[in-house]
């Protein structure tokens, strides 16, 4: 494992070596550009660290495995790219309806379907939380730098084991090769199963100690007897299911503001957030918001700073966060609003933010 | 261990038709465990989607009921996270062979350690009765009204095929066999398959004179042959894909062999599968 102390690391190798950081010891994957670098090095590193290291067959098969690895109460781990992440969404509901913790990375690239193999994009972002069938919550966390890949692929692991759910961590094909300098503090924040008490996430139990747990993807009472066909037994599932994330979104999100006061608030996320920051140092009136956790929606940061602005959200898709910005922020009395977006794989420049900021 | 210590009383009585083969299997399955004197608490029952799909819910251990055609690579994560656990997975047809293909024969490939129990009942039956890749040729169901134009899946040749260490098919008419072999699946390192033919009176005799499930039971008796009988001569009657194409079973253990498993094959890598020295 990695010491503390400062390293020259690409992101996916950033993702892989802070799972380890946190805990994982279970990865199954099969390969796919841009992600495949994270399952070389879980490769190489995984076996070593005393963990499980399987290549499955296609990335159903990764996925299953590794919520079958979260059922056994071990820190399970895949990562995929767009086509992949679309194969697995049947399971990741499965995983929510069952409360299993596992971890799914996902390095966005251009889509639909095969797109741009090696291209960045940000089309997943809406994906990641409704790509699976009825209701559900999925927590979703997006990194702008390869420093910020290390704390949220920890912070995964953590949210995983604290809310019993299936977390998503977006990168993508920039970040994924993109070589930073990375600091590893000397004391990390892991969190181990059962150990914070949450209201509406019961025990965790794993396999194989004697509880004789029955697991389904059916709707099922608290003892997880299918029951299907009651209504009250599926409206108190399903309402706890999600409200064990809606109710704490306040703990889960974490936003980086800048100049909330500002008249202009660009909102933006992941690489193409990047653009922001040469204009924050130069111009007072234009502020920044940031979201690290896309979901849930960052709604109790975003009250004071969405009171009536003029706002401009930048990312890399056609239809994305942006209609869900405009929602929030209208509930708060902004009007206006730009939308930034570019896709193909051209990454926003800080010019690209100025020119759409003089269009009136 | 008594009946109902094995099965959970307070899910009983079972969601199966009247004339299910489920109830021999189970009956079975227990008798296997019984036999075997094996710790329940140290089992992980996995299952898919299906009629049999539910059978490991009724069980008093730990059971996973997952996605449709995924139980094998479920199992796959669980058995890796935990070596010391037994995994037994029990599903149908429809779900190991045709969503879940890929992932039965990529196990018996890797040689895995978990046990498998595929009941066939040759249709899809928790659906309605519907066309599976196990339907015998020109039989009737409601996806091929007309009779079906395909032929079937043999899966327990499949199986063995794809490397698995230990592969028997039975029928529901041959209870004392099917004990055997399935105590025999779970005695045996790496991959072992145990099929098993059985019978569908509702959603399957019913479409094809066989509503009777005395009748359906004795029609699978009649179709099953010994395995000593078969050939690979196009000429004979009973070569292989012939009598496979007639919905004919061969019954009997295809393979025992002591293939290293999953994760315990390193030695034998060097020794054997190392390219000859220059």
């Amino acid at each position: 494992m990695l010491t503390p102390g400062r390293y020259f690391i690409s992101g996916n190798i950033a993702v892989a070596e802070a799972a380890l950081l946190a805990g994982c010891r279970f990865y199954s994957g099969y390969p796919i550009t841009p992600s495949s670098e994270i399952m070389e090095h879980m490769a190489a590193r995984m076996e070593k660290e005393g963990g499980v290291f399987i290549q499955t067959e296609d990335e159903i098969s990764a996925i299953a495995a590794a919520i079958g690895a979260g059922m056994t109460g071990t820190k399970a781990m895949t990562a995929t790219s767009g086509p992949g992440f679309s194969l697995m969404q049947e399971n990741i509901g499965y995983a929510a309806m069952t409360e299993t913790p596992v971890v799914i990375v996902d390095v966005m690239r251009g889509g639909p379907s095969t797109g741009q193999v090696t291209i960045v994009a940000q089309g997943d972002v809406m994906q990641a939380r409704f790509g699976s069938h009825g209701d559900y919550e999925n927590i979703v966390l997006a990194a702008n730098s390869v420093q910020e890949l290390v704390d949220l692929t920890i912070k995964a692991f953590n949210l995983s084991v604290i809310f019993r759910n299936p977390v998503i961590l977006l990168s993508d094909a920039e970040l994924a090769r993109m070589i930073e300098k990375v600091e590893i503090p000397k004391n990390i924040e892991v969190y181990d199963f059962n150990q914070i008490k949450i209201p509406d996430v019961p025990e965790f139990k794993p396999l194989g100690n004697g509880h004789k747990l029955a697991i389904t993807g059916l709707t099922h009472d608290e003892r997880g007897y299918p029951i299907t066909t009651d209504v009250n037994v599926h409206r108190r599932l399903v309402t706890r299911l999600v409200n064990k994330i809606k109710n704490n979104e306040s703990m889960i999100s974490d936003v980086e503001i800048i100049n909330p006061d500002a008249k202009n608030i660009i909102v933006s996320y992941g690489i193409s957030s990047r653009a922001a920051y040469p204009i924050l140092k130069k111009r007072k009136d234009v502020g920044l918001f940031r979201p690290r956790t896309l979901w849930p929606f960052p709604e109790s940061k975003a009250k004071d700073v969405f009171e009536d602005k003029n706002i401009i959200t930048v990312e890399m898709n056609l239809r994305g966060y942006d209609l869900e910005v405009e929602r929030v922020a209208r509930k708060y009395g902004s009007k206006n609003f730009k939308h930034l977006k570019l896709i193909g794989g051209e990454v926003p420049t800080p010019k690209h933010i100025l020119d759409a900021l003089e269009v009136n | 261990m008594e009946f109902f210590e094995f099965y959970r009383k307070d899910r009983w009585p079972h969601q199966f038709c009247p004339g299910c083969g489920l109830g021999t299997i189970m009956n079975g399955l227990y008798k296997a465990f019984n036999d075997l004197k094996m710790d329940i608490n140290k089992t992980v029952f996995v299952s898919g989607i299906g009629c049999t799909g539910r059978v490991p819910g009724y069980i008093n251990a730990d059971s996973v009921h997952t996605t449709h055609g995924r139980p094998i690579a479920f199992a796959t994560g669980i058995k890796l996270a935990r070596p010391d656990l037994n995994v037994v997975v029990i599903s149908g047809d429809g779900d190991l062979f045709a969503i879940g293909g890929n992932h039965i024969i990529h196990a018996a490939r890797r040689n895995i350690d978990i046990k498998v129990i595929a009941v066939n009942n040759a249709t899809y039956g928790l659906t309605g009765g519907q066309l599976a890749p196990t339907t015998p040729h020109n039989m009737v169901t409601t996806t091929s009204p007309y009779g079906n134009k395909e032929h079937p899946f043999a899966l327990a040749e499949l199986v063995a095929a794809a490397g698995a260490n230990y592969v028997a098919r039975w029928t529901t008419a041959h209870p004392n066999q099917l004990v055997n072999s399935i105590k025999t699946a779970l005695t045996i390192p790496g991959f072992t398959f145990v099929e098993v033919v059985s019978q569908c009176p509702v959603n399957f005799g019913r479409r094809n004179k066989m509503s009777d499930p005395v009748y359906h039971l004795r029609w699978i008796k009649e179709h099953s042959i010994p395995l000593s009988k078969v050939t690979f001569d196009l000429k004979s009657p009973f070569d292989f894909m012939d009598i496979n194409f007639k919905g004919i079973y061969t019954v009997g253990e295809f393979v025992k062999r002591d293939r290293p498993p999953y994760g315990k094959s390193i030695e034998y890598e060097n020794n054997v599968l190392r390219p000859p020295k220059e």
